[in-house]
């Protein structure tokens, strides 16, 4: 392991001492971060994979819904009944925090304004009405999913980082410091025995 | 803050969410996509995108994941789930784990 360029004096050993117990301590902390972040990264992905799978079955089935009930309408008509959407949605978008990460937190909002459908009944068939009024309950839905999708993978990002740091420090920082303190060390002793033995030469020479 | 929800994707699959108040915008593959979301991801705070035009975007929807918003979320199309969902898990999971903690079973 290679040891910093510094001069070995008593100085550089004090500094060196220093920054070995923050860096002692730093990796403490982030190593104590980053099992947190892992379980909270565990508990989050598996609530992304409930939900996931449940947004996945619902809108393939309202998807299938729906195309029944455009293939028995003409192209042009069922383009036209949609044209105008009579709710519209809002998200309401703040920033929260897991470990330090920001993450989206979103809340849906939708404003009716009228029954719910944009289109008269007569303009298209029921199944359509099923599908929208689906997609319109499983909305809240996605969006949560896409909250918590963001999350885990602003996470999975933060816990990569922090791993790479708490590594940095364990197998390169802390390693190099102590050899560098070692270093110094045996030097300063070599040089105080060499001054004890020059000392007694000058002496015996009297 | 007020944001607006987007979903882009092909034209059968998104009609249905503009109905239910989602501003779509219709791309049929994914150069138009790609030109589509950079328009918008200004404006929108949440943005579907289908399945299919997602995996071809791969690179360019990663940039999304540095900050919080806007939030970009692949949904299946009317063709059905492609298993885009289960591989980005998958992925990001051995990233930050290195272990399989959710399809440990599929595998033995």
């Amino acid at each position: 392991m290679a040891r910093l360029n510094v001069n070995p004096t008593r100085m550089e050993l004090k500094k060196l001492k220093v920054r070995l117990s923050t860096a002692t301590r730093g990796h403490k902390l982030l190593k104590d971060k980053s099992d947190e972040m892992i379980r909270q990264f565990s508990i989050i992905i598996k609530e992304n994979k409930r939900l996931r799978d449940e947004v996945e079955k619902e809108l393939s089935e309202t998807l299938r819904q729906f195309s029944i009930a455009r293939s028995v309408t003409p192209a042009y008509s069922a383009e036209a009944a949609f044209a105008m959407p009579s709710v519209s949605v809002t998200v309401d978008c703040k920033v929260g925090s897991v470990m330090g990460v920001e993450v989206p937190s979103m809340d849906l909002r939708s404003q009716k304004r009228s029954d719910g459908l944009p289109y008269a009944y007569s303009e298209i068939t029921s199944e359509a009405d099923y599908s929208v009024t689906k997609a319109s309950q499983l909305l809240p839905k996605m969006v949560k999913l896409a909250e918590v999708e963001k999350t885990v993978r602003l996470l999975a990002e933060e816990i990569e980082r922090n791993k790479r740091r708490v590594n940095a420090l364990e197998y390169i920082m802390i390693p190099q410091l102590h050899e560098t303190i070692k270093y110094i060390k045996s030097k300063l002793d070599e040089n105080e025995r060499a001054a004890v033995v020059r000392l007694m030469k000058v002496k015996n020479k009297q | 803050m007020n944001g607006k929800t987007a979903i882009v994707g092909d034209g059968d699959s998104i009609i249905v969410f503009k109905a239910a108040g989602v501003d779509a915008f219709p791309a049929e593959n994914d150069t138009k996509a790609r030109e589509i979301i950079r328009k918008i991801a200004r404006e929108y705070s949440v943005i579907f995108v289908t399945e299919e035009l997602a995996k071809d975007l791969g690179t360019f929807l990663k940039r999304f994941d540095e900050e919080p918003y806007p939030v970009v979320l692949a949904v299946p199309s009317d063709k059905g789930s492609t298993g885009y969902g289960d591989n980005f898990l998958r992925e990001a999971m051995e990233r930050a784990l290195g272990v399989d903690i959710l399809f440990n079973k599929d595998n033995k």
